[in-house]
């Protein structure tokens, strides 16, 4: 007997969103994301996968003027409808973000900010979510003696961990990731690429990954983007080994042109 | 024939310097006369006691408090609304006619000579609101001259801010209200502090605002309330210059001196705190 699938995660009806100038950036997507799972969203530039992933925490609102069509249920429930708590909505929908932005502060005030802001104060849970967030970052054995220096002292690699086991601490059901490895060297991507595969057993991942290449080591699922249509949809590896799509199979073989 | 690049280079680079120089000097020369004829003057008599047979001997104690209170009350009033207002102009108003309209008033706020501050003041806060001349009615007006500057540079301190932090702050479930409290404020407080500082070395200064406000030719005993008119440097400075036959020359600068490293040492304070906090800032 086959168990049923579980409930997606975010679904996503007939997406377009569009900003102040006109630009559509996203036109007509539709699709479900899967809990537990390293979704993969890629594409060539201005395709709308940042969009996209901005739409799912709202932070496209930042942008005055942003419309949305369409739906995205997450769990069910409309975040696009006007009576949304953004602040809950981001809280339970974490973001990581290509350029490391450390807050200038300490490590540790780094990892306690976002249960702060939530109003946690009692420093046992803080400390604990703080240890929890850089140990499955795989951030703890480097910092755990340099908890308060300053965040901006890590390299560049240690301070994109941190970003993410910022986001871990807070105990979000959902990370978005906007390229998170770009700038990072090959062994910083690899321990974040690592962490992912323990990650996604406890939360639902949205990446938008930095090239072709990472986004077939990580899907789980992938979807194709081009210019702000949702042009394949794919299971696990498939996407990358046998496109259906004429114009996927050009971009995944790099005859894209 | 055509001068080339390096040699015009040089020519303008000289010329700055010398064009630098010359202000420097000029002001150093200001500076160093202040002192050497004020310094003579200088005692804990001179600093401490009341000013005696029609000023001409005795101290200048009365004005001092007179713009300490001063200074400090119009920092009491002017901080606040500053700092509100540049905190709603740079977080919370959206690019809008109105906003530019209000910033455009304030750039030209700060441009309006201080004697016009003064007729203001007169006209609403002593004889309309019946304050009378008194330090609050000089407190409000020097307020009111001093908030463009701390507005516009308080703005610009919170502006230079990098919006990464705020993105990461609202991304992270930060209201607008808590990014701006934990992040922006204190990230801003050097640029802030230096902007406040300055408006308020200017309210210390001048005299045309005070003079139909607060400031008092003479008094024979320190104010009680925020209700009587004090004395002030630079008030008591022009009135000791200009009004007093026979005025030893030595207090005149002596007076001067005071007022001058008052100002200098609010400057010098702003330069620690700018300099501390931009050695402990990681952007
Ligand atoms: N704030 C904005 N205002 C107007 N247009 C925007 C804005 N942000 C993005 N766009 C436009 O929306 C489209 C999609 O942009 P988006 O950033 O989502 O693409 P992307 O797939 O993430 O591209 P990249 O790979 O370059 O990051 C582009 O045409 C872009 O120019
Ligand atoms: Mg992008």
């Amino acid at each position: 007997m086959v168990s049923a699938p579980p409930a997606p995660k975010f679904v996503v009806e007939n997406l377009s969103v569009q900003y102040p100038d006109g630009t559509e950036s996203l036109r007509n997507v539709s699709l479900q994301i899967p809990p537990n799972a390293v979704t993969v969203l890629f594409g060539p530039a201005g395709g709308g996968k940042s969009t996209l992933l901005r739409t799912f925490n709202r932070l496209n609102d930042l942008v005055e003027g942003t419309r949305y069509l369409g739906k995205v249920l997450l769990d069910g429930e409309n975040i696009l409808s006007p009576k949304v708590d953004l602040v809950a909505l981001r809280r339970r929908v974490g973001m990581v973000f290509a350029q490391p932005v450390p807050l200038p502060m300490t490590v540790r005030e780094n990892m306690t900010y976002g249960l702060e802001l939530a109003g946690e104060s009692r420093r046992s849970k803080l400390v604990r979510s703080m240890e929890e967030g850089l140990r499955a970052a795989a951030l703890w054995d480097e910092v755990k003696d340099r908890l308060d220096e300053p965040a901006g002292a890590l390299s560049g690699g240690q301070q994109q961990r941190l970003c993410l086991a910022r986001v871990l601490a807070m105990q979000p059901e959902v990370i978005l990731m906007d390229e998170p490895t770009s700038g990072l060297d090959p062994i910083s991507t690899a321990k974040v690429e690592d962490s992912l595969q323990t990650i996604k057993k406890k939360y639902t991942v949205v990446i938008v990954p930095h090239s072709v290449q990472q986004a077939g080591r990580l899907a789980d699922w992938a979807g194709f983007f081009l210019q702000g249509e949702l042009v394949e949809w794919g299971e696990g590896k498939n996407l990358f080994i046998a496109p259906k799509v004429k114009r996927t199979e050009d971009y995944v073989t790099g005859r894209f042109g | 024939m055509r001068i080339s690049r390096i040699v015009t280079q040089r020519i303008a680079f000289t010329l700055l310097t010398l064009v630098m120089a010359a202000t420097m000097l000029g002001i150093l020369a200001i500076i160093a006369y202040i002192f050497l004829k004020g310094l003579p003057a200088l005692s804990p008599e001179f600093i401490f006691s009341m000013p005696t047979h029609g000023m001409r001997e005795g101290g200048i104690w009365p004005a001092i408090v007179g713009t300490v209170y001063l200074t400090l009350g119009t920092a009491v009033i002017a901080v606040p609304i500053g700092l509100l207002a540049a905190v709603y102009l740079s977080e919370y108003a959206s690019d809008s006619p109105f906003t530019r309209a209000i910033r455009i008033a304030i750039v030209n706020l700060a441009g309006i000579p201080s004697v016009v501050y003064g007729l203001f003041g007169l006209a609403l806060f002593v004889l309309f609101l019946g304050l009378g001349s008194s330090i609050a009615a000089a407190c409000l007006t020097l307020s009111i001259m001093t908030l463009p500057v701390i507005i516009s540079t308080a703005e610009e301190a919170l502006r230079s801010v990098p919006q990464a932090f705020r993105l990461v702050s609202v991304s992270m479930g930060g209201t607008r209200w808590q990014t701006v409290w934990r992040i922006v404020l204190p990230q801003a407080l050097p640029g802030i502090l230096t902007g406040v500082i300055l408006g308020l070395e200017r309210a210390a200064g001048e005299t045309a605002p005070i003079l139909f406000t607060g400031a008092a030719y003479f008094l024979p005993q320190l104010p009680k309330s925020i209700f009587d008119g004090t004395m002030a440097l630079p008030y008591h400075l022009f009135v000791i210059s200009t009004q007093v036959p026979g005025m030893p020359v030595k207090i005149q600068y002596g007076t001067a001196l005071v007022l001058l490293i008052f100002v200098l040492a609010m400057n010098l304070v702003a330069t620690l705190i700018r300099s501390y906090y931009r050695s402990r800032r990681q952007w």
